[in-house]
């Protein structure tokens, strides 16, 4: 199996490392201090079981698997037992080993991971979104921020950003309009410019070659508005 | 006060002396480092914080055979994450001790 470790300690990834080092059937391809780096690595890498910390600043454990729309096997390392039964609402979770770890444990927790059917590899893409259709996670400052699709009226572009305006917050992200697009359903959000998506559902009104959303007058480009005015329900 | 051994790096490392030099440099590159960061934080009383630090610092307090001293941790852990300091004397008795071996290693 190819294996990955994710652990912000040095030292719990070296006595991982040793650990796998033991049993043939492991290949460890690379290591990790943090989540954020492992996700990128994830996208671009077939990994058959990962070693991951639930405890890591900024982003834990629990909150890297669900950026994952399809984990891989997963094998929770923790000096805290008190997660186990979290651990287990997971199906991608094959075991859940209490640090200090031993080699007994260990190699009990590679049989169970071993018997269990790989998951298929269309499937082993783990892009930064859920599983819920409803949430798109944004990387802010190293940080992999949830927003909740419905709240987002507007994203607007600022140079190599975006500005994703939400009925709670507001969130500068470095990211294009082409990119957010895409990941925005497209019976809620429209792009009316060259600069602007918006969700059609947020409008409060149009006014020749513009849109009101919130506070946000927001201009419609000539060869958007056909589009526009499709979405709308006129009387 | 009980103190600190290699039982646990010794079984690990199943005579592989390479490995047993190498994590016990990383613990003494690593420990100082955590324990810094963990007097930083309680002394700026950001208990929740320190909680987290000391929660990494259990990890080589139980890799040094302080079992005793591992549940120790454990309590000052959750009187910190409820903004108490019980406890801090004690645990700081416990990262000493620690301190104190690693050098002699």
């Amino acid at each position: 199996m190819n294996c990955i470790i994710i652990d912000d300690e040095a030292t719990a990834r070296a006595i991982i490392s040793q650990l796998c080092s033991n049993n043939s059937s492991l290949t460890i391809l690379e290591e990790f201090p943090n989540a954020i780096e492992a996700i990128k690595y994830l996208n671009q890498n077939k990994v058959d079981l990962i070693f991951l910390d639930i405890h890591m600043p900024d982003f834990t454990g629990f909150d890297f698997i669900q950026t994952l729309k399809n984990p891989p096997k997963i094998i929770l390392t923790t000096s805290d037992p008190k997660f186990a039964i979290e651990a287990f609402e997971y199906d991608c979770i094959v075991d859940y080993l209490v640090k200090p770890i031993t080699l007994p444990r260990f190699e009990k927790a590679i049989k169970k991971a071993e018997s269990i059917p790989s998951i298929p590899k269309n499937i082993m893409d783990g892009k930064v979104e859920t599983s819920s259709g409803n949430d798109l996670y944004v990387n802010i400052d190293r940080r992999l921020i949830k927003i909740d699709i419905p709240s987002i009226y507007l994203v607007e572009a600022k140079g190599d950003y975006i500005q994703v305006k939400t009925e709670e917050k507001n969130y500068t992200v470095h990211s294009t309009l082409k990119k957010i697009e895409e990941k925005l359903p497209n019976n809620l959000f429209l792009k009316i410019h060259r600069s602007y998506i918006i969700n059609v559902q947020k409008i409060i009104d149009i006014e020749d070659n513009s849109v009101l959303i919130k506070k946000d007058v927001i201009p419609v480009s000539r060869s958007n508005r056909p589009e526009l005015m499709k979405r709308l329900n006129l009387l | 006060m009980e103190q600190p051994n290699l039982s646990y790096i010794n079984e690990l490392s199943g005579g592989n002396n390479d490995f047993k030099s190498k994590l016990i440099a990383i613990i003494k590159k690593e420990f100082p480092e955590e324990k810094e960061i963990y007097f930083k934080n309680f002394k700026a009383k950001n208990f929740k914080a320190s909680a987290e630090n000391v929660h990494k610092l259990k990890h080589k307090i139980s890799i040094l055979g302080l079992e005793k001293s591992y549940k120790i941790a454990e309590e000052f852990e959750d009187n910190l994450k409820e903004n108490s300091v019980t406890g801090f004397e004690t645990f700081n008795k416990i990262l000493q001790t620690i301190t104190d071996y690693l050098k002699m290693l």
